[in-house]
Formats: C-alpha cells, structure tokens, sequence
C-alpha cells in the first residue's frame, strides 16, 4: 500500500538546501584560494567565501536551536540495532531489487546507517570546517590570544573541507536509490515522501 | 642648492659639490661661473626641482641608481605617483621628508624607515616618513581583510606593483671586469642600446637596464647589514654587499620591495676583501680610468685608504638591495591578490611561513584527494552495478 509521509518540516527544508547552496558555493570558491583551479580570480574568490561563510554560521546557530528545542536531535543517535541488515541492502539487496529493510516513520526517519553518517556530520565534519573557518577570519586574533598558527589553521579547514567533499558526493548519489531516482530529492523539496507501507 | 630658486647652482663634476666659482671646462662641457649672491638672494623653498636634482641622478645619472626615483618624478602623473602628480595632490618631498633644524627624516638618516608600524596618527611630533604617520595602519576603509596584512606587509610591497615606470630605465646590472676594452687604434669605446642606455662603457665595463620591473621582496624591519672593506668574503658564491634585515618571526619585520642590483667588482684575491680602487686621476697616478690597470688601481686606491692590498686582484659577483619607497601607484593599479597569493606568485621565494594560495599540506591534499576519488569511483562502480543488474 503506497503512503504518503511527512518526513521534512519547511525549516528543515529551507535550512537543508540553503546549507547545500551555501556549501557548494564554499566548496568552489575555497578550493579556488587552495589554489587548485581558477574560476573568479583570488580576490573576487576570497569575497565570495566570506559573504557565504557568515550566512552559514548563522544558519547553523538557527539549526541547532531547532534541533534542541524540536527535540529533532535525537534523529541521530547513531545505534548499532540494524545497522547490518541496512548496510548488506546497499551491498547486496538494492542489486537484487529487494525491499530496504528500514521503514521510515516520522518518528524515526533516518535508518540507523543514515543516522550514523550525519551524526558524524553534525558533529565532526561540520564542527571542524566551521571552526577552521572562524579561525580563519581571525588569523591575527587567533594567533594571538589562541596561539594557533594560520598554517595550522588553514590545513585543518582544507582537510575539513576534503571531507565535506567527500560527504557530499556519495550524500548526492544515495538519493537516487529511492523508488525512482528522484523520489527522494523531492521528498526533501515537498517534505512529503512516498513509502511502501 | 637645496633653497636655489634660480635653478643655476651646479655642481662641478671633481670638486665635491663645490660649484664653479670660475668658468672651467670638464669633458668638453663648459660649467659657466655659479653667481652665488643671486642665488642667495632668491633662495625659495625646497622643491622636487632642488630635491630631485641631486637625489634623481644618484649612481651617476638619470635613474641609474635607486629604481624609484629619476627624471620622471620632476613633474609626474597619477598613475606614476598618486601624491606627487602634479595634477592632483602634487605634494612636494618635503610633504613626507618633514625636517626640524634641517634634520630630514628618511632612511638611513635620523631614522629607519619602515618605522614602528603603529597607529601613528596624529603624531605629535609632526614628523612623518612612513605611509601609516597619515594613513594609520588600517588604512582600507571598505576591506577589513586587506588591514589584516598591514602588521606583515608593507604598503609599499602592493602600491609600488612595478618600479621604473616612469619610462626611464634604471641601472641592473654592472659588471666591472669587462671595463678597460679599447678599438684596435688605442680608442675608448661606448655602445649604448636602442633607447640610449649605455651597454657598454671603456672606464666601466657592461651595464644592463630596465624599465617597469617587478621588485624582488625580503622581510624587513628597516635595518640593513653591510659588508665593510674588512669582511671576509666568500668568493664562490654571489655576495650580498647589504641585506635587509627581518624574518617573519620578527615582529617589527615586513614584507617589502627592493630593487636588487647585480654587479661584478674586483676584489683582492688573497685575502678575500673588498678592494677601494682609484678610479680617477691623471695618467701616472695609477688611477683605473687613466691607466686600466686594476692592479695598480688597488695598490693606489688601498693605499689611500689605510688598508693592505696582496696585489692579487679577481672579480665578485654581488648583490645591492635598494628598497622601493617611491612611484606609488593609484590603487586601482596595485598588486591583486593573486599576484602572491597562488603558486608561483611573486612571493615564491619566502618560504618561512603559510601563505593561502600557495602552500598546502602534501599530506593532506594527498589524503583528501584519495578520499574524493575513492567516493566518486565507489559511486560511479555501484550506480553501474544497479543500472546493469536491474535490467
């Protein structure tokens, strides 16, 4: 029987593609001021970064008082109760066209694999490059009252930033491995999903 | 000559900046009688005229020596300099070069410049010199990021994105052991390139030139070391005559544009030092420009000097750091970011610190970049894998 669930509220959705549009935008820029490629020139690259560095830490203040005061952040306590049978579906059971073993509720919408993934996310990659990223604005203050080098400073952002990178590809292909490939690309932009059950 | 406000006060090439107090001739050029008391009694305020007409011809002619500071500056335009175009601010020399008791403030004299880099604005002193005295150290209003160089970057270093534009080329290298050279008819010889700088001269060897050039930058806290006559020398290697002194450790130090000249000087072989050779005289005095015998040159010159000559005399190669003060640029013409902040920019070669742009972790770019591949070849094998095994 089809079901149609409401998984994301609009500020989640509001806060998941602002963060998304936000993060490329880092992302492009940063590693054009890494020097791997140019694109808009240093100058114009660097003013770029920093008019999507402020909107991001003030999106993620509002994001993490959502999750408090929602009580959302217990979505990602990552636990270890059927995290096997999740990960042989992606292994082996999305190959054979089996059912995933996870069914979503709005209670608990985040399979425990998921869970684990963003839990990291939230609490280690995010963290890392943010905080990188304040310093980074600071580099004389940093220095100065923190003792912390630029060279430390920027080498951790940038091995932030590979990460988020990272995240970000295999994040962007496990959409498609909804009912279609875009099922869940517009789940998160309606908020509605369409489940089995 | 500083007060002429005549603009006849000159100085007589031997006589030590005595004028001619009687018409005498000099290498075929007549230098008429400098009438004193007309020039007494219109003595003006200093000029870049009465500034420049020393201070542009230092090394022996126009430009030759500093890189910054030649003929073009008598009457400049913005985009030569933004303070002494004489269509805007014309400021004078003395606008920054202020004096008490004709005590000038400047480089090498009543104080170093750069200067303490501090907010020196409004020092109460009066005195200025340095760029922050009226610009203060946060001088960007609109781009705090540009501020959080000044404690490490000289103002200089970004406004003087090219020395020598003023179209008049500066001396860059000078290379004495060629000197000496005559026709087979006994004559001296002088070859000058396309635009007049001579590249070739019998009393001084081979020259090189160049007009708008990019500054070689140092780390510098506005003191220089220089070798004296006495230093022991090593003469396999190109030797610094004088050197900025600085490093990114050192606080009051920053990075700032020189012109570095390159030369060939003799130098006695035996004892590795610096040799003072007579250049000028009459033949028989031994002198190099009468005789070109740096030999006896040496043995004269040292012996003027108080100091031993072995009489064993080779060439150096050597380097001269003149920093870069003058010929600011307007701001939309200084140096963009990336001018240094990429990977081979112009600030290759000072390595003691972490420039954004140009340095990197190789470990964690090599990491990193492992983590992308792996991801998008992970991606890339399962999407395949699904896509065939669906069917």
């Amino acid at each position: 029987m089809q079901k149609k669930l409401q998984l994301y509220t609009r500020f989640e959705r509001l806060w998941h593609w602002v963060q998304a549009a936000l993060i490329i935008v880092l992302a492009l820029t940063g590693f054009e001021l890494h020097g791997t490629f140019e694109l808009f020139g240093f100058e114009k690259a660097h003013t770029i970064h920093m008019y999507s560095a402020w909107p991001l830490l003030v999106l993620t203040a509002f994001a993490i008082f959502w999750h408090i005061t929602t009580g959302e952040w217990k979505q990602y306590i990552p636990s270890s109760r059927n995290i096997l049978p999740v990960a042989l579906y992606y292994i082996r059971g999305i190959f054979r066209g089996e059912r995933h073993p996870f069914s979503k509720t709005r209670q608990k919408k985040l399979n425990p694999l998921q869970a684990l993934a963003y839990f990291t996310l939230k609490t280690v990659l995010l963290p890392v490059s943010l905080v990188s990223g304040v310093l980074y604005l600071f580099p004389d203050r940093a220095e100065a009252f923190l003792n912390i080098p630029l060279g430390l400073t920027a080498v951790t952002h940038t091995a932030g930033a590979f990460a988020l990178v990272s995240f970000f590809i295999v994040h962007t292909y496990l959409t498609t491995t909804g009912g279609t490939l875009l099922t869940y690309i517009k789940a998160m932009i309606t908020g509605w999903e369409e489940t089995d059950e | 000559m500083c007060h002429d406000g005549t603009g006849t006060y000159k100085k007589f090439p031997t006589d030590c900046g005595h004028p001619a107090y009687e018409e005498k001739k000099f290498g075929g050029t007549t230098y008429q009688t400098v009438d004193l008391g007309n020039i007494a009694r219109n003595i003006k305020k200093s000029s870049r005229n009465t500034c420049g007409a020393c201070h542009f011809f230092g090394g022996g002619g126009d430009g030759v020596k500093h890189g910054d500071l030649d003929s073009s500056m008598f009457a400049p335009d913005k985009s030569l300099d933004v303070h002494m175009d004489v269509k805007g601010l014309n400021y004078n020399c003395t606008v920054c070069h202020t004096a008490r008791s004709h005590d000038i403030v400047g480089r090498k004299y009543s104080r170093a410049a750069p200067n303490t880099h501090r907010l020196a604005l409004p020092e109460d002193t009066g005195l200025r010199i340095g760029c922050e005295n009226c610009h203060s150290s946060r001088p960007h209003k609109n781009n705090q990021n540009l501020n959080d160089h000044t404690d490490t970057v000289a103002c200089q270093t970004c406004h003087i994105p090219y020395f020598a534009r003023g179209g008049i080329a500066t001396q860059l290298d000078w290379d004495w052991s060629t000197a000496g050279k005559h026709t087979a008819d006994g004559k001296a010889i002088v070859k000058k390139d396309s635009d007049g700088n001579v590249i070739y001269h019998t009393k001084k060897g081979t020259m090189a030139w160049g007009t708008s050039l990019e500054p070689e930058y140092a780390w510098y806290r506005g003191v220089m070391t220089y070798i004296q006559q006495q230093d022991i020398i090593d003469p396999s290697t190109v030797v610094a005559l004088n050197r900025p002194l600085g490093s990114y450790a050192d606080r009051d130090a920053r990075i700032y544009p020189f012109k570095v000249h390159q030369g060939k000087q003799p130098f006695d072989a035996e004892s590795n030092r610096l040799v003072v050779p007579k250049l000028f005289g009459k033949k028989g005095s031994g002198a190099y420009w009468a005789e070109y015998d740096w030999t006896k040159a040496a043995n004269k010159g040292m012996e003027a000097y108080g100091a031993p000559f072995s009489g064993s005399i080779g060439f150096i190669e050597t380097t001269f750091y003149s920093p870069l003060n003058h010929m600011i640029a307007p701001k939309e013409a200084s140096l963009a970011c990336g001018e240094c902040h990429s990977r081979s920019g112009r600030l290759a070669a000072l390595t003691s610190f972490y420039l954004p742009g140009r340095d990197r972790s190789g470990l964690v770019d090599a990491l990193g970049w492992t983590a992308v591949w792996l991801s998008l070849a992970g991606i890339l094998i399962h999407g395949v894998l699904r896509f065939i095994l669906k069917k």
